[in-house]
């Protein structure tokens, strides 16, 4: 809406006609016109009603320092920032693992011959458990649980039972894409490879997966991005990161706003993340027409 | 004689697609498959290659039978090369690279000798300066010539040509039928399900006609295009001619 009101605007500012253009270049310049003066008084009366009602509401004084609190949020932003790097650390690990066992389990999915029919079984199994129990669940489960049998130092670390849990839930929606991705390779490809004298193996590795999963990367890049946020699950098994940290500091401060900075720091990463895994749809898309 | 086809029988599901066909190949020989769409020439090709398993019959190469169930297809389709009517070359791949691959994961030649007899078959076939380029750089006839090149890497005994012109825009044709000729001209032993008739009437040492997934009728060129003796060939050959 903004963007596009803001291209209007940068297309009207061109100014007049200049003479010899075409009548419909004329309509389109007056459309153009009228849809950016639109835009903008809507725009306008929306964030005037914001602005003005909310803090009308009678909690409105409470909430705003509870949540809106400027000199806690500065005062609170670089520790966050810095509890953020083990995130982002947990991030960097599990996103590889993820990336190649989504992988695994995608190829025992389309494994062939009656003696392998166990790891197809498996990994059917294995997509529908671990998509079937929500991420928190896995985390709780394999956190606590795992570690409760009494383990030595260091198999008894949370930050390797999270990233366990991470990576048994998150394979398994990798692994659906990775699917849908070999599924989506025309069968005339195969063929091909086929009538060379390629075996299976060499035609699912050098034909079929690279064209696979190129052509999945956009659709991945969603399910990495939800990892992204879901690392914050990881807080209620142990490790200190930012929710954790978060949490420490609301109640050290009896206030909500780190919660609030939390949510800033989050956004800086998986907004241009989203909008680059949007990009690449649209350029796929555009590819493809 | 170089393939023999003794009573193949194949259906998909209750649809009978090959009804007992037998039919002779000879070593340099170039056979054509003529017909309506659906007659069932192109699953015939497919079986040969072994892509398609037949439900009865024999297929002998070189008086072997290749078509026996037990046995592993890889190597068989290895000697037996196919270009398809979409040519069907591998898109995230240079044109040498889909070239050379098949050679290179099967023959355990070195990496320059393999690059030097693919270099050698664009430098036959002309197509030298689209070595480095992706498929879908290249113009439909460049694409089939490429396919075509691809199938013989392999250094295969016998090609199996699948209504290749098919697809081509009417002035890419004629490149693609060059390199037939050419293969033709080189003994390659051949057979191609084609719509072009004037090629099949100038080129073919056998023509076949297909209906139904019976050969109706086969016989020289010069026979069956002038005076086919059937009357469902009569009326094919007044509706395509």
């Amino acid at each position: 809406m903004q963007t596009s009101a803001a291209k209007n605007s940068a297309g009207a500012a061109i100014g007049a006609a200049p003479p010899g253009k075409s009548r419909r270049q004329e309509r389109e310049r007056r459309l153009r016109r009228r849809s950016v003066i639109v835009a903008t008084i809507s725009t306008f009366v929306v964030l005037l009603l914001l602005v003005v009602l909310i803090p009308m509401a009678p909690g409105w004084e409470k909430v705003q320092k509870a949540f809106f609190n400027g000199p806690i949020l500065i005062k609170v932003f670089p520790e966050l920032l810095q509890a953020f790097l083990v995130d982002l650390m947990i991030f960097a690990w599990s996103a590889p693992i993820i990336a190649l066992w989504g992988l695994a389990i995608a190829l025992c999915r389309d494994a062939r011959g009656p003696a392998l029919f166990p790891l197809r079984l498996f990994a059917i199994l294995y997509n529908d458990v671990f998509r079937g129990v929500p991420v928190i669940l896995v985390v709780y489960l394999v956190g606590f649980g795992i570690p409760g049998l009494g383990l030595p130092r260091p198999w008894n670390s949370p930050y390797l039972w999270g990233t366990v849990a991470l990576v048994l839930s998150y394979s398994a929606y990798v692994a659906e894409v990775y699917r849908a991705g070999i599924e989506s390779i025309h069968e005339s490809q195969r063929s091909a490879a086929k009538s060379l004298g390629l075996s299976h193996a060499h035609t699912m590795r050098y034909v079929i997966l690279p064209q696979a999963i190129r052509r999945v990367i956009p659709a991945n890049m969603n399910n990495f991005i939800s990892l992204q946020k879901d690392v914050a699950l990881l807080s209620f098994i142990g490790p200190v990161e930012i929710l954790r940290q978060a949490g420490v500091q609301k109640s050290l401060l009896a206030n909500f706003t780190p919660y609030l900075a939390a949510s800033i720091i989050f956004l800086a990463v998986t907004i241009p993340a989203t909008r680059f895994a949007d990009h690449l749809i649209a350029r796929q898309n555009k590819e493809r027409s | 004689m170089k393939l023999q086809l003794h009573g193949i029988e194949k259906s998909f599901g209750a649809l009978k697609v090959c009804r007992d066909i037998s039919l002779g190949v000879n070593k340099g020989e170039m056979v054509c498959l003529i017909g309506a769409s659906g007659s069932g020439k192109s699953t015939l090709l497919r079986c040969i290659n072994l892509l398609e398993p037949i439900d009865d019959g024999k297929i002998l190469l070189d008086g072997v039978e290749i078509s026996d169930p037990d046995l592993d297809p890889q190597p068989i389709r290895q000697r037996i090369g196919l270009v398809f009517q979409s040519y069907n070359l591998f898109p995230h791949m240079t044109v040498l690279d889909n070239v050379m691959l098949a050679p290179r994961l099967i023959h355990k030649t070195s990496q320059a000798e393999l690059r030097d007899q693919a270099e050698a078959l664009f430098v036959r076939f002309g197509l030298t300066d689209r070595i480095g380029h992706f498929p879908d750089q290249l113009s439909g006839g460049q694409q089939q010539r490429v396919a075509i090149i691809r199938a013989l890497a392999m250094k295969p005994e016998i090609m199996l040509f699948d209504e290749v012109t098919s697809a081509l825009d009417p002035e890419l044709v004629g490149e693609v039928l060059d390199v037939v000729r050419q293969l033709k001209s080189e003994g390659m032993t051949m057979v191609l399900a084609t719509h072009e008739m004037g090629f099949a009437r100038e080129a073919a040492d056998k023509v076949c006609f297909l209906e139904k997934g019976m050969i109706l009728e086969e016989g020289p060129p010069e026979k069956i295009f002038a005076a086919p003796r059937e009357a469902r060939t009569q009326e094919f050959l007044r509706r395509v001619l």
